[in-house]
């Protein structure tokens, strides 16, 4: 059962909210294999499928005006932040109408209105960005803070060390959020990282580090919260590593064979959305039937977003050139 | 009118711009109580403080990722990389992510960065530490890249490449940085991607920009006495390129050679004279040819190094060839 911390006294309706959002981010996901392999969408597609209750956790934990920043893997981050799934879809098809203009695709999602300042193809290299923004949003006192995602593989690169110092050192409202799902495309943590417990690496820099179970979305809330409070307040950078799980393989062309059936099922068996509705049921007293309307909501609005990207136009050819700079 | 150093039009135009506009910020190794490893931001973190003037880790990469976002977060960051060489760190961050982020997310995201970066050979300083990586930046899409020659430009592109809401490459010269030059007084600006035409000539165009704008007056007071009159088009940056220029000055001259300091092989150079030879072959003379570094790491050794970089004698050689 969940480690419910009952401190947290969330409203019902937020429970249903948090159960909703990772029930959309999970059907939409699960729409699109079937869609590449018809050629409605090309290049790379890397699926949230399993890791959902991260990005809503986090989402929730956040003010409207926050940033998120990301990697690849973020079709559900953009979507946990509000975006509609039309625009995203639309996105992944290369239509006029996708949220990048057909010009980011599944990598490059971002929104200004939502402040999601992009997903990026380069592992790690959105990190230093983040503490730029905290930097931005502590120099103009916004009161803002930054939730910053991206997977184990780039708790690797050399520009996490950077990042994670500068934003130590500036003491910037930053929340490093690692996505630990084991791997790094083929190749495991264990294999990869001479530290496996992934959240000790931020004592370099005496940055609070915590880890936290990456399939319960309720606690992902919780800690985020805190992080951010403590940011919001002035405390400075915080890094979380949450321990997740993607269902399917790295990208769509990888089937995944590097990770055995047992651990497959184990990590099957901890799936964050029956979790949270195997609680919703047993102790906020929601009926079985109202988890499976949202699921019916949720699943025509994948298919309202697919017929949405399906209709949109191509973009036109004049597009090309344009958006290279905002003068001349 | 005053007399000045490009290191003073330079800390000119950082203290106008961080006086006029409390968004800009200055970020780098050494910039702010150490005054910059070459003293061009001077006074700065005196007169602006730690919050605007920010001394930074050596990280390059973090530097400009951090400038990056701040940009992104409605700031108007400078970011110095001490010298251009260790650009090459910040690669990635400079590449697939400040020049990109406009385009890839359809517009939706704007960069407002300039990265300062000096550099250049000439002092022994050996092969990791005498580049001069203009023509390596043309090549990528979405970010502009100036340099400057004289005191005057250096002050009012740099004020014009900070106002401006796309990112800037402005790459100095360390070369130059004691080069004194009339510098009028007031605000100056000057719009990036318009060339200068810094001696007028009716025989042949030398097309050049940063330290080898120098070396092309040089070459031309020689030629001056052999009956040669050269025209000396700086081209003050390369993103934008004033091609038109370009094409007006050979269409008078109907001689072209491009000056660079940076290798033959792949650079600007080549650029310039396949554009040449694609809008007006016709007016043409002679081939352009093309003067630069010899494709070589640069060498400790004095005499060698002075061999690979190109000196006024190499224009002059060249310029004769074309009569």
């Amino acid at each position: 059962m969940l480690p419910i911390d009952d401190g947290l006294k969330l409203e019902i309706a937020e429970l249903l909210q948090m159960y909703r959002d990772m029930v959309l981010l999970r059907e939409f996901e699960e729409s699109c294999p079937k869609l590449y392999s018809q050629g409605k969408m090309g290049g790379f597609l890397h699926l949230y499928s399993g890791e959902e209750a991260v990005g809503v956790g986090a989402s929730h934990a956040m003010q409207d005006g926050d940033y998120m920043i990301s990697a690849y893997r973020e079709h559900g981050h953009i979507i946990a932040r509000g975006a509609d799934p039309k625009v995203i879809m639309a996105e992944l098809f290369g239509k006029a109408t996708g949220i990048s203009r057909g010009k980011g695709g599944s990598m490059h999602l971002a929104s200004a209105e939502l402040n999601f300042m992009g997903g990026y193809g380069i592992v790690g290299g959105h990190l230093p960005l983040a503490v730029g923004l905290g930097y931005a949003a502590k120099y103009q006192q916004t009161g803002q803070v930054v939730v910053c995602l991206f997977g184990d593989g780039a708790t690797n690169q050399g520009v996490f060390h950077e990042a994670m110092n500068m934003a130590a050192l500036y003491h910037v409202p930053v929340i490093f959020i690692c996505e630990n799902n084991g791997y790094g495309i083929g190749t495991s943590v264990e294999r990869a990282s001479s530290v496996t417990e992934l959240y000790k690496k931020s004592c370099a820099y005496e940055t609070p580090g915590n880890r936290v179970d990456g399939m319960n979305v309720l606690a992902v809330y919780q800690l985020v919260r805190e992080a951010i409070a403590r940011a919001r307040e002035g405390g400075g950078p915080s890094y979380i590593e949450a321990a997740t799980y993607r269902f399917r393989g790295h990208s769509i062309s990888d089937p995944g064979n590097y990770r055995s059936p047992q651990e497959k099922k184990i990590w099957q068996e901890r799936d964050p959305i029956p979790k949270l509705g195997k609680y919703l049921q047993q102790h906020k007293g929601v009926a079985p039937a109202q988890l499976e309307t949202i699921l019916a909501e949720e699943l025509q609005r994948v298919a309202a977003a697919i017929e949405f990207a399906e209709a949109s136009p191509e973009p036109a050819a004049d597009q090309l050139m344009t958006d290279i700079y905002v003068e001349g | 009118m005053a007399e000045i150093t490009t290191r003073e039009a330079i800390n000119q135009a950082l203290h106008e711009e961080l006086e006029r506009d409390e968004k800009i910020i200055l970020l780098g190794e050494d910039v702010g109580l150490y005054e910059g490893s070459f003293k061009v931001s001077k006074g700065l973190y005196a007169a602006f403080g730690e919050q605007r003037v920010i001394d930074t880790p050596i990280a390059e990469a973090g530097i400009i990722g951090m400038a990056c976002g701040a940009a992104m977060g409605g700031l108007r960051p400078i970011a110095e990389i001490m010298t251009v060489n260790f650009a090459i760190v910040a690669m990635d961050q400079i590449v697939n992510h400040v020049a990109k982020i406009h385009y890839m997310f359809g517009g939706q995201l704007q960069v407002p960065l300039v990265i300062r970066a000096p550099g250049g050979g000439g002092n022994q300083l050996g092969a990791q530490h005498s580049h001069s990586l203009e023509g390596l930046f043309m090549h990528f899409p979405g970010i502009r890249v100036v340099c400057p020659s004289f005191p005057a430009d250096a002050k009012g592109l740099l004020k014009t490449a900070i106002r401006s809401a796309d990112p800037v490459l402005f790459l100095e010269h360390e070369e130059l940085y004691g080069v004194k030059g009339d510098v009028p007084d007031g605000e100056l600006l000057i719009p990036l991607g318009v060339a200068d035409i810094k001696r007028a000539g009716r025989d042949v165009t030398l097309i050049a920009l940063s330290k080898m704008v120098y070396t092309c007056l040089e070459a031309a007071e020689q030629l001056a006495a052999e009956g040669i009159d050269a025209e000396v088009l700086d081209l003050r940056g390369l993103n934008p390129l004033d091609m038109a220029a370009v094409i007006e000055s050979v269409g008078r001259t109907r001689r072209a050679i491009t000056v660079e300091e940076s290798w033959l092989t792949g650079g600007w150079g080549g650029e310039i004279a396949a554009r040449i030879m694609e809008t007006c072959f016709d007016v043409l003379d002679a081939p352009v040819l093309r003067v630069a570094a010899a494709d070589v790491s640069a060498p400790y050794n004095k005499q060698l190094e002075q061999l690979a970089i190109p000196h006024a004698e190499d224009v002059v050689t060249r310029v004769k060839e074309l009569f």
